[in-house]
């Protein structure tokens, strides 16, 4: 059972990680906010999944994950809005 | 009895990790930030839930299954918020284009 | 077994393009994403190398450090795209990648020739630690076996917000620190800021009592008390306190002097300096750690809020 748990919180990784592909490639602000976002939900997956298979502390971790996740994604959606409509940060630098 | 609670863990979490699986191949092979929005969510509430799901009824105790269930709803609120404010840069990206 | 090494296996190669991308790339604002990621890796590596307080102050830790390199990306935006134009000699920048490469050469081989097995104090910590009446043995270090370095690192804070407050223009000094928001209280960042805080209070107060016994204390609990106020500030639902205002520097010091206060009583109750009379460690210990969660709490905030800047800026 453990290990089945285990197995998951891989896959979760791995499937997480691929979709840091969109951070690497972009292209908006948009884009690199929601791969952090998923990482950010992906995270808190793999620590609960830990956390089941015997390590409990995980699950405060993950706690504390998902609530300072929300922040974190909310501050960096309003900026990148702010600067966006300046042009400043919105997309690549050419 | 027990075995049929690990199996109801298994299905959940393996159908969470499905949803997870739907959400990455939406945000690397959608067309446009919206679309990719789209899919993210489904990693946030349903991958993410299912996930939760499937671990409740391997909680040592009432606590623990109250954090889980604190957790997805953290993710769901902050996802519903947070999409809302992503669609607006991603809208001000492409009329700026 | 198997599922245990693939998990660390990738964790390790995923921290590695993480933190080399993160470096790599160009752009302040995605390589502040990527830096926020990385953090959130080091919390997974950190629960896997069985430190779950180690993991839980990364990842607050790793959060309010996201927003805060968010904060001075947003900055430096206007100047970036000229910085970037000016690439440094080659010679200058061949001399950091050898001076860079040779650090990591010297780490590698100390890592390498680290005796086998490491020296050790864990015996002695499990063998003093029913002493202090507390669980976690973490905390018990932090606070009783090596206490003076965590009161040293609590004044070290207030010194990093004495050096941001320092920024500020003589004009504005003593006013309301960081940039004035309006409130839109019809926004739906406004919901959200209404919504998490009360929440987040509850989480703060629950990871502060749990560290006596489990991973948790004042620190991670400090760290989610700011972020909840940053919430609310950045919403414009509450204004941060002027900087001249009297509470606030209370607040500020009122961890670090409940410390001393009570490291200075055990000189006479308990022989020694911070130290703890016999049968009282386990209460003055919380005491402390709430006292030092209040003031830990409002430091990083105003950390991450910056310094009063007036009237000018928007």
């Amino acid at each position: 059972m453990a290990d089945l748990l285990l197995w998951a919180a891989v896959i979760v990784l791995a499937l997480t990680a691929a979709g840091l592909l969109r951070l690497l490639r972009g292209p908006g602000a948009a884009d690199r906010i929601m791969a952090g976002q998923l990482f950010g939900t992906g995270g808190a997956a793999v620590l609960l999944l830990l956390g089941a298979g015997g390590a409990y502390a995980a699950i405060d971790v993950a706690l504390t994950l998902a609530l300072l996740s929300a922040f974190v994604s909310l501050t960096f959606a309003v900026y990148a809005g702010r600067a966006g409509t300046r042009q400043a940060l919105g997309r690549g630098e050419e | 009895m027990s075995l049929l609670i690990d199996a109801w863990t298994v299905l959940a979490v393996f159908s969470g990790v499905f949803f997870f699986l739907a959400g990455t191949v939406g945000l690397l092979r959608f067309p446009d930030a919206l679309t990719r929005l789209h899919a993210l969510t489904k990693a946030d509430n349903l991958g993410l839930g299912l996930i939760v799901f499937g671990l409740l009824p391997q909680a040592v105790d009432v606590w623990m299954a109250l954090k889980l269930i604190v957790i997805w709803l953290l993710v769901l609120i902050a996802g519903a918020v947070v999409s809302q404010r992503v669609a607006r840069v991603a809208r001000a990206q492409e009329s700026g284009q | 077994m198997m599922a245990g090494l693939v998990l660390d296996g990738l964790l390790a190669l995923l921290v590695l393009a993480v933190a080399a991308w993160t470096i790599g790339v160009c752009q302040t604002f995605a390589a502040t994403v990527g830096f926020t990621v990385y953090g959130l890796l080091l919390a997974v590596v950190w629960m896997r190398l069985a430190a779950p307080d180690a993991a839980l102050t990364e990842a607050a830790i790793g959060a309010l450090t996201g927003v805060l390199l968010l904060r001075a990306a947003i900055q430096l935006a206007p100047s970036e795209a000229g910085l970037n134009r000016l690439r440094p000699a080659l010679k200058l920048r061949l001399l950091a990648g050898t001076l860079a490469f040779a650090i990591t050469a010297t780490l590698a081989a100390v890592v390498f020739h680290l005796p086998e097995p490491a020296p050790t104090l864990v015996p002695q910590v499990t063998a003093q630690q029913a002493s202090t009446g507390l669980g976690n043995a973490v905390t018990a270090v932090l606070l009783a076996f090596r206490a003076i370095d965590t009161l040293l690192e609590a004044v070290v804070l207030i010194f990093a917000l004495v050096a941001v407050w320092s920024l500020a223009p003589d004009a504005a000094w003593g006013g309301i620190p960081g940039a004035q928001i309006k409130g839109g209280s019809g926004d739906v960042r406004a919901y959200l800021s209404r919504l998490l805080p009360p929440v987040g209070i509850v989480i703060a107060f629950y990871i502060f009592w749990v560290g006596a016994d489990f991973p948790g204390g004042k620190f991670q609990a400090g760290t989610l008390l700011a972020a909840m106020g940053l919430l609310a500030t950045m919403a414009g639902l509450i204004q941060p306190p002027p900087v001249a205002s009297r509470g606030l520097r209370w607040a500020l010091v009122l961890g670090t002097l409940v410390f001393l206060a009570l490291g200075l009583a055990g000189m006479p109750l308990a022989g020694a300096f911070l130290a703890y009379p016999e049968g009282w460690a386990k209460p003055l210990i919380l005491l402390i750690e709430a006292a030092s969660m209040l003031s830990i709490g409002v430091t990083l905030g105003l950390l991450v809020i910056g310094y009063p800047a007036g009237q000018a800026e928007q």
